[in-house]
């Protein structure tokens, strides 16, 4: 294995979980619904998923816990918003805030204990291929699954009927509830399939890219995946190109330091946050990039009348 | 029988004041749930938490002592989203408070004098407000998130934290630990009495009253409601959105510093890779139990400095994680949004409603 097919590969595991939980929030937001708790689902996912994985000895076990964990909190997040009705931005930070605390609680007991690790999934004969064959076809199941839901969102929302009621939801929501759609049963589905998303990433987190637990151990990435659903302009291909981008500027800060151009690890560190924002702020300063595409009823509270 | 929510002709005054309470004791009874599933008398554990902390001096004080960094921040906090700007990066602005704050007693360690302590609440300002600045002028000129630039500006503001305690500040007789110098005489917080309390709790309740003021009697106050509630009415009445944002997120980030400042020139006495324990979190829901009101901030924020202490002393006394009291404040603030609901909504089942039309007829 020579180094560039060693740094292509520690990319795409540091881009799975953004990619992850970024294809979730892409889908709930498309709905009209800003579910800022992306941070706090995923990190109940990585415990959720560590602990079963730890307790069963199977890590696909692991996977489908971290799942339940993010939907069970995206489950409250959604009776909040969508049946009582309440201000989004304040339920998904609250929804974080619980997340990061209850997975405290939870993981308390298994902090420094061994993990399981998710095995390569190689593909037989395709994975021998020289140099790509690892790269493509000799991965774990939740890369395979991060690849599989872009093709599939990007059917499902461009081609299909089901996408299209998303986005009429999303887009306004009045309309839609004329048309008799369920604008509420349509947002309860998006906002489960997000934290669903969610819960997968953050089993990747302790299951795949680092197996263990360790509080915290998100480290912001469910922000980071919150920005790049904007990044991406919801779009689930540019989302792909954008959660590789950010994969590689948090792997180039390791690299670097391993280097050691005696710049301060912190400085590194900070890079992928510092990155976020100046990404945040080109695709934002221009107006027509994001205007065709953002959800127009993005976080507005719907209440059906009778 | 389906629950249905009917828009209210006007917000309930009524429940303004009862939702917080109402949630207060949802969060109490879910504890209690809590505790009796980990095996704890609820009743023992409970009073441990939320009663013991105000039975002795020496707790009381420890609740003042956490309740002033909650206040400043939520005070500011309130006003930020009565204005509908979200500022989440309140840690990273009490980070930065604090570092710039450290100037003096670091590099200027023989000035002792009151103005020396001046000087630092006043750059801690200025340091929380300009960190606060870079959102505020990355939404106004590119109409970039506010919640995302400030949320992530709170990681970059803890390693810097973190580089500058293992770093240039690092104290050359410390063997070798990542925290400062310890500071000295005037360039501490003088306590009230002997105790630990600070005149942090005194610089909170001045800001309250400043902020209540501000909020009820100026135009100012006035220009942020409007813009708050009705952006478009705010247009037409001449209101700058622009520099409302400004106004909150300075005003805020300001706040925030002063209380980071507050926390290393009071309780810890020297800068330390971690000044706080999540205050700026924290005062989310302080800003929101206390209504988004100035003065309901400061009975909330003394309400949750109680969930801090009790967490301590739940975990010395019962063995329960520390990390309960998190838990909790998460609950809290999903309970109070909650029964927000009914200040605008009234909950009807929809098969009573039938009922009465069929009566009407």
């Amino acid at each position: 294995m020579d180094a560039t097919q060693a740094v292509i590969l520690t990319i795409i595991t540091a881009s799975t979980p953004l990619l992850l939980a970024a294809i979730g929030e892409l889908v709930t937001e498309r709905s009209g619904v800003l579910n800022l708790g992306v941070e706090g689902m995923m990190v109940m996912g990585a415990v959720c998923g560590f602990a079963a994985a730890y307790t069963t000895g199977n890590p696909y076990i692991g996977i489908l816990a971290g799942v339940l964990g993010g939907v069970a909190l995206s489950f409250f997040f959604a009776i909040l918003t969508q049946t009582l009705a309440t201000n989004q931005v304040a339920t998904g930070l609250a929804l974080t805030l619980l997340g990061l605390g209850l997975s405290g609680l939870i993981g308390e007991s298994f902090v420094g204990l061994p993990g399981v690790k998710l095995q390569q999934l190689s593909i037989p004969f395709l994975s021998t291929i020289p140099f790509i064959g690892p790269i493509l076809f000799g991965q774990d199941i939740l890369v395979y699954t991060s690849i599989a839901l872009i093709f599939g969102t990007t059917y499902v929302l461009f081609k299909t009927r089901i996408g299209l009621i998303i986005r009429s939801v999303g887009d306004n929501h009045n309309s839609a509830h004329a048309l008799g759609y369920n604008v509420i049963a349509v947002r309860y589905a998006c906002i489960m399939f997000g934290g669903a998303c969610s819960g997968l990433s953050g089993a990747y987190l302790s299951l795949a890219y680092t197996p263990q637990w360790i509080e915290n151990m998100t480290a912001g990435r469910g922000w980071v995946a919150l920005a790049l659903v904007v990044f991406s302009t919801w779009l689930p291909k540019r989302l792909a190109i954008g959660a590789y981008l950010f994969g590689a500027v948090w792997i180039m800060g390791l690299y670097v330091q391993a280097l050691g151009f005696g710049i301060p690890s912190q400085f590194l560190s900070s890079l992928p946050y510092v990155v976020t924002i100046i990404a945040l702020v080109i695709i934002s300063g221009n107006k027509t990039l994001t205007r065709v595409n953002t959800p127009a009823c993005i976080g507005q509270t719907f209440v059906p009348d009778r | 029988m389906k629950l249905v929510l009917e828009k209210r002709s006007e917000h309930s005054e009524f429940m303004t004041l009862m939702s917080p309470l109402l949630a207060i004791a949802l969060t109490v009874l879910t504890g209690a749930i809590i505790f009796a599933v980990q095996g704890l008398n609820p009743f023992e554990a409970l009073y441990v938490y939320f009663i013991e902390p105000l039975t002795s001096m020496w707790s009381l004080e420890e609740v003042f002592v956490k309740a002033a960094p909650l206040i400043l921040i939520g005070a500011g906090l309130s006003v930020c989203y009565m204005a509908n700007v979200w500022n989440i990066g309140a840690e990273g602005q009490l980070t930065m408070g604090a570092i710039v704050g450290s100037i003096v007693p670091i590099v200027f360690t023989s000035w002792q004098s009151p103005l020396a302590l001046v000087a630092m609440i006043t750059l801690g300002a200025l340091g929380g407000a300009l960190y606060a600045a870079i959102p505020a002028f990355l939404k106004n000129r590119f109409n970039a998130n506010e919640i995302l630039t400030s949320l992530m500006m709170v990681y970059i503001a803890q390693l810097f934290l973190d580089w500058v305690v293992r770093g240039p500040w690092k104290d050359p007789k410390g063997f070798n630990f990542p925290q400062s110098i310890a500071f000295e005489g005037w360039q501490l917080l003088p306590t009230l009495g002997d105790g630990r309390v600070h005149i942090g709790i005194i610089l909170a309740v001045i800001v309250v009253a400043i902020l209540t003021v501000l909020m009820s009697r100026t135009l100012k106050g006035f220009e942020i409601l409007v813009i708050g509630n009705s952006p478009r009415a705010g247009r037409f009445a001449g209101f700058s959105r622009k520099k409302v944002v400004w106004f909150c997120l300075l005003l805020s980030g300001g706040l925030a510093g002063i209380a980071g400042i507050g926390e290393v020139a009071g309780p810890s006495g020297q800068l330390q890779p971690t000044i706080s324990p999540g205050y700026g979190f924290t005062a989310i829901i302080v800003a929101f139990l206390g209504r988004l009101n100035p003065i309901g901030v400061l009975f909330a924020g003394v309400m949750l400095a109680i969930t801090y202490i009790g967490g301590e002393a739940a975990q010395i006394d019962l063995g329960v994680s520390d990390k309960t009291a998190q838990v909790f404040q998460g609950i809290l603030l999903f309970f109070i949004l909650a029964c927000d609901t009914l200040i605008l909504y009234r909950i009807k089942m929809l098969g009573s409603t039938k009922q009465q039309s069929v009566a009407a007829e």
